[in-house]
């Protein structure tokens, strides 16, 4: 049967704050074990939370960034359950009247540009980590730092609006990227600092009703949340189709084995008793701060992509793409600051540099290749130092060492061959070699031009300067 | 009766609380008696009235957003009943 497949994906993001959500403890990471913690964070009793209000401004930020309607009026609630990375036996988070819902946010997808609502974006503190002693003298218990405890987070949960694993992870990127526009994030998924959970279902094409969901978790790149989706899509594809039934339940992805397997003794849980946290008062966000927080909005993804094209008269799709992340975004105006070729430059970064990037599955800030050595580049091509083609190989070269495009031309005898004798040299070469098509090419068969342009390149191996052989061949052979 | 011993049992073990039989029956006549004193409640017309969550009616208290120091991770670790490596060390919950 054919199958419509239903995304719908929780994203949670650590906020840019020094200061914990409810108490002055460090957010900083990588600090040693339980060095950041305090009664408040540890769940001791007697203790008082107090909000940070600067969690309240950077997530008035993503409210508005992804077109959501602020509450007036919004309240903490305590959610009960028991793990050992919980000091309190509870998370304080929001749930009934969360600070914002019903937004979205545009990715492409297809060449086309798509909307996913947003159902809500709400406030939450960050439970502790366990440590695992694998192989261990104890592999009998597990060992808790609770630095995390209290550590800002915002929930920001899609509808499901999502049909395939590829606008999943345009949207995650879509997402990341207005959240490291507007500075709330680092959105660094490795260190978990952007975290992702999927739901998914599958229904016959034309049928209203959703099919059983699950949730899958433990994802912690883009790439698997895509491959844990693909996945899923097969296995449930698989159930449906051998007449059987989806559980609803939590999966976890095991990217070693590339499959998702079932979270066993959970059956009880999903109970939270949310009540609302009598510590906390009621947070009222009113028209004056909800204006203030819009005027300090920077440009937003939309707004940059609008300006590129208008600007640099790059076509939209290049723009979208090119504005997905700041960082891109930024890289492409300081190589148009150096190499006034916004056209040019959006060839080279869509085509060689992304590709690049994509096949280590690296972001632009870890480049090696800076806006200052791809303009040179482009300069060696213009002034005739080296061909579009060679440029290639430069550029490759680059990537690879991170040197200067001068040193690698001369390091690898790249210079492109622009001397007159030279190529008239080579040129004779070749139409001595191959009489047959001479002949040919002189009783008509001008198509054979082509040939010998390719026969003369070869034997320079690229580096001759193609406008001269042009040049050089019509004249011997016309 | 609104609250069965089956719910006392299953609010216990949420609660991870371990009760008797006796006590079980005894709860869940106490929790219903609280629930039916509650229904009195219901007598009141409450249209228009906004359901409350705090007592006090104040909102908007905030901290500016600074570090100070923590505790001491020995301190933190102090009224841990078992602890390890600066950490607080439970029995293994993953297999």
């Amino acid at each position: 049967m054919e199958f419509e497949v239903i995304i719908g994906l929780e994203v949670h993001a650590q906020l840019l704050t020094k200061s914990k959500i409810f108490c002055s403890c460090s957010t900083a990471f990588g600090a040693e074990p339980n060095t950041h913690t305090c009664p408040i964070c540890l769940g001791m009793p007697g203790v008082l939370p107090v909000l940070n209000k600067k969690v309240v401004d950077l997530t008035l930020k993503v409210a508005l960034a992804t077109h959501c309607q602020i509450a007036h009026y919004s309240r903490f609630a305590r959610k009960n359950y028991f793990y050992p990375d919980l000091p309190k036996g509870y998370q304080i988070s929001q749930y009934e009247l969360p600070l914002a819902e019903h937004g979205y946010i545009e990715i492409v997808a297809n060449g086309e540009s798509k909307r996913i609502g947003i159902t809500r974006v709400h406030m939450e503190e960050d439970a502790g980590k366990l440590l695992h002693d694998e192989g261990g003298e104890d592999v009998s218990y597990s060992y808790v730092d609770l630095n995390r405890t209290g550590v800002p987070l915002i929930e920001i949960v899609s509808e499901p609006d999502i049909r395939t694993p590829g606008e999943a992870s345009e949207y995650l990127k879509s997402l990341r990227g207005i959240l490291q526009y507007l500075d709330v994030c680092d959105g660094n998924m490795e260190e978990g600092s952007f975290r992702c959970d999927a739901n998914i279902s599958l229904r016959p094409i034309g049928q209203d009703g959703f099919g059983t969901k699950t949730e899958l978790k433990n994802m912690n790149s883009f790439k698997n949340v895509q491959k844990a989706l693909e996945y899923e899509i097969k296995r449930q594809t698989n159930i449906l189709d051998g007449g059987d039934k989806v559980i609803q339940e939590t999966r976890l992805w095991d990217a070693a084995k590339g499959v998702t397997l079932s979270m066993r003794g959970k059956e009880d849980a999903h109970d939270y008793r949310y009540f609302p946290d009598p510590d906390l008062v009621p947070l009222a966000v009113n028209d004056k701060w909800i204006e203030e927080t819009k005027k300090s909005l920077p440009e937003l993804p939309d707004e940059k992509r609008d300006r590129f094209v208008k600007e640099y008269q790059i076509p939209e799709y290049d723009a979208q793409v090119l504005t997905t992340s700041k960082s891109l975004a930024n890289y492409y105006e300081e190589c148009v600051k150096l190499y006034p070729n916004p056209k040019v430059i959006s060839n080279w970064v869509m085509v060689e540099l992304l590709r690049r990037l994509k096949t280590d599955d690296r972001d632009i800030e870890e480049c090696p290749v800076s806006p200052k050595l791809l303009a040179r580049m482009l300069e060696m091509i213009d002034d005739g130092t080296i061909s579009g083609k060679i440029a290639k190989t430069v550029f490759e070269d680059m990537y690879l060492t991170g040197e200067a495009p001068e040193k690698i031309v001369e390091k690898k005898g790249l210079l492109q061959v622009t001397d007159q004798e030279e190529v008239v040299e080579v040129v004779e070469k070749v139409l001595a070699e191959n009489p047959k098509e001479v002949e040919n090419y002189k009783k008509g068969k001008t198509k054979l031009f082509g040939f010998f342009v390719g026969q003369v390149m070869k034997e320079t191996k690229g580096k001759a300067n193609p406008n001269l052989v042009n040049e050089i061949l019509r004249k011997m052979l016309d | 009766m609104k609250i069965t011993k089956e719910e006392v049992d299953k609010v216990a073990k949420l609660a991870r609380l371990g009760f008797t039989e006796e006590e079980k029956e005894k709860f869940a006549s106490q929790l219903n008696s609280i629930l039916v004193y509650f229904d009195n409640l219901g007598e009141l017309d409450t249209i228009g009235i906004e359901p409350t969550s705090h007592a006090s009616t104040i909102s908007n208290v905030f901290r500016d957003d600074k570090v100070e120091s923590s505790i001491s991770k020995e301190e933190s670790l102090l009224n841990a009943p078992d602890g390890k490596r600066d950490c607080f060390r439970v029995p293994r919950i993953i297999e």
